[in-house]
């Protein structure tokens, strides 16, 4: 087989997206509410999810759901048909592939339903991925990705490696995570929730917030628009350290993000603007802001949009990095909301106010339990 | 570019029976999930605290792993980054996450919740091995050999990883399968080629 000396890399474009929030069904419409600086998140009495009266942002409007479909598959199901509806892509070409990510899927569906035999293959998520693949007549069988909090990041970098081998020409990318009493209850017996809106990075933080939301974002190797932002480059680590406490030295998400500057091929100092994990639990964000200091990136505006959406957890990485190309996009970048005063041993460059800034190079990071950390650039 | 790859060593541990490189190391009859892992732990003389309070799928992960790597592997030879996971199941968490959702109606516990996220196991067997490169963790409904080639394939090819353990771990209440490669760029004796037929002959669905 004759195979090309040079292997031609194509660049790959993020073409379309949907962000399915509290705040907003559309992109726009979420970005509209970051520009009023509304938050989805406040104060919850609903039994089923807990005992207590709680902070997260959560769906207060019925979503309309066909019968067939759990709250999580038609969240699933809204944003795909959404962010599609914005391109010529049809699910049916063989050279597209669905990704989806999801850290709990329908679990919420054990606090409902008896816990018989079925129930533990309809909860699965192939079960869902299928369900949402047929919706839209995706031919190839979708790929499914849980891993803790930086499945959303991963997602989109899988995405990004398929199409960059060749194997496919568009990426179809969701994710979402609904609420649940099961998902509730183990975020509180860590005591990592605050009782208030939450404060990344600040020094009065005392948690995170839950939230619900889906995001697609889908993936070309063929520019749609003139404005179409990159995805250049992205990588993992491992913390080697703790399944359920971040690194003490921030080393291994600094490596992540090092490694995603030197395959991009950019300097530290390109980096325009820092979309961080910022769950607002103290651990988190003293190790990420160690990693940012460590991979050299701290002069960069950086903001955790955690306090207008909550920790979503599977749709997390997407919304983020969603709201990172339009700021792009848009030359925008939003205030970090909770954030009054420094509360890491190594102060960022926190957004206080809206800042209308060219933005070149955007960083998205995260990290999550089993001591994942992941770093992906999108670039203009 | 592609670089060649071979599969080191292959852990399998299914049906009450541990194979080694498609020899059978280990077999105990009729033995509960909870008491088989126990069991081939002390068989093996596994000295690792931690181990108790893994939830099975970590133990069964912790456990292949430990054994795929126990003669094969020389963890001197790689940078901690150089080495990563790619690890795929149909089941995620769920073993976990029904034991958890029992205890919720008591008090919710930590060390339970920890382990209701799939990519768990990963992180138990990087911090045992001191592994710092990439995780992945993959939900199919079935063992995929040329989905798993494709994406171990490209981190070894781009210079992302060196070494990657790589596989199928999957629990859920009595049935359990693990099949984990060791896929290594260097040849070593007994190493086969990294191909899809060589991974289907330890297909865990066979």
């Amino acid at each position: 087989m004759d195979t090309p000396a040079i292997a031609i890399i194509p660049p790959v474009y993020a073409v379309a997206d949907n962000i399915t929030s509290p705040i907003g069904q559309t992109t726009l419409e979420n970005l509209d509410a970051l520009k009023q600086n509304r938050s989805g998140v406040q104060t919850h009495t609903d039994l089923k999810i807990s005992p207590e009266p709680f902070f997260a942002s959560l769906f207060t409007d019925p979503i309309a759901t066909d019968k067939l479909y759990t709250l999580f598959e038609s969240l699933l199901i809204m944003s795909v048909n959404d962010a599609l509806s914005q391109t010529n892509i049809k699910a049916t070409d063989g050279k597209t592939i669905l990704i989806i990510s999801s850290t709990k899927g329908n679990i919420s569906l054990l606090e409902t339903e008896e816990h018989t035999g079925e129930l533990k293959k309809r909860i699965s998520l192939p079960a869902s991925a299928k369900l949402v693949a047929d919706h839209f007549g995706f031919v190839n069988q979708p790929i499914v990705i849980s891993n803790a909090c930086i499945s959303g990041v991963m997602a989109i970098l899988t995405g990004l490696r398929l199409l960059q081998s060749g194997q496919y020409e568009t990426a179809v990318i969701t994710g979402a995570d609904v609420v649940s009493q099961f998902v509730l209850s183990g975020f509180q017996s860590f005591h990592a929730l605050s009782d208030t809106v939450c404060r990344p990075f600040d020094k009065d933080r005392t948690g995170l917030n839950l939230g619900e939301g889906a995001a697609t974002v889908v993936l070309s190797i063929h520019k749609q628009n003139p404005d179409d932002v990159k995805v250049a480059s992205g990588a993992i680590s491992n913390d080697a350290n703790h399944i359920s406490g971040p690194s003490r030295t921030g080393e291994e998400l600094g490596y992540a993000i090092k490694k995603a500057l030197l395959i991009a091929g950019i300097a530290a100092h390109d980096i325009d603007y820092i979309s961080a994990h910022g769950t607002a639990t103290n651990y988190n964000d003293e190790m990420e802001a160690n990693a940012i200091h460590h991979a050299g990136v701290q002069h960069a505006p950086v903001n955790s949009l955690k306090g207008y959406y909550g920790h979503t957890l599977g749709a997390a990485g997407l919304i983020e990095s969603i709201i990172a190309i339009h700021g792009i996009k848009g030359s925008i970048v939003f205030p970090s909301l909770g954030y009054a005063e420094n509360g890491v041993t190594k102060p960022l460059n926190v957004v206080t106010s809206l800042l209308q800034t060219p933005v070149k190079h955007a960083l998205k990071t995260a990290s999550g339990f089993g001591g994942c950390n992941a770093a992906m650039i999108f670039s203009k | 570019m592609a670089a060649a790859k071979y599969i080191s060593s292959v852990c399998r541990i299914s049906n009450n029976q541990v194979a080694l490189n498609g020899q059978q190391v280990f077999a105990a009859d009729g033995l509960l999930m909870e008491d088989l892992l126990p069991a081939i732990y002390q068989h093996f003389q596994i000295g690792y605290a931690k181990f108790h309070k893994m939830d099975n799928l970590s133990k069964l992960g912790f456990l292949a792993a430990d054994l795929l790597l126990k003669d094969s592997f020389d963890a001197g030879y790689y940078q901690p980054e150089q080495v990563g996971t790619v690890l795929m199941n149909a089941n995620a968490s769920l073993d976990m996450d029904l034991k958890y959702y029992e205890s919720i109606k008591n008090v919710p516990s930590p060390s339970l919740f920890v382990y209701t996220l799939p990519n768990i196991v990963a992180g138990e067997i990087c911090i045992r091995h001191h592994f710092k490169g990439e995780n992945a963790f993959f939900v199919l409904p079935n063992f995929d050999a040329a989905f798993l080639k494709q994406q171990v394939d490209y981190l070894l090819n781009n210079n992302i990883l060196q070494a990657c353990i790589c596989g199928w771990v999957d629990v859920l209440e009595q049935n359990y399968k693990a099949t984990l490669f060791l896929v290594e760029k260097v040849k070593k004796e007994n190493s086969v080629e990294f191909l899809i037929e060589n991974i289907n002959k330890h297909n865990p669905s066979s």
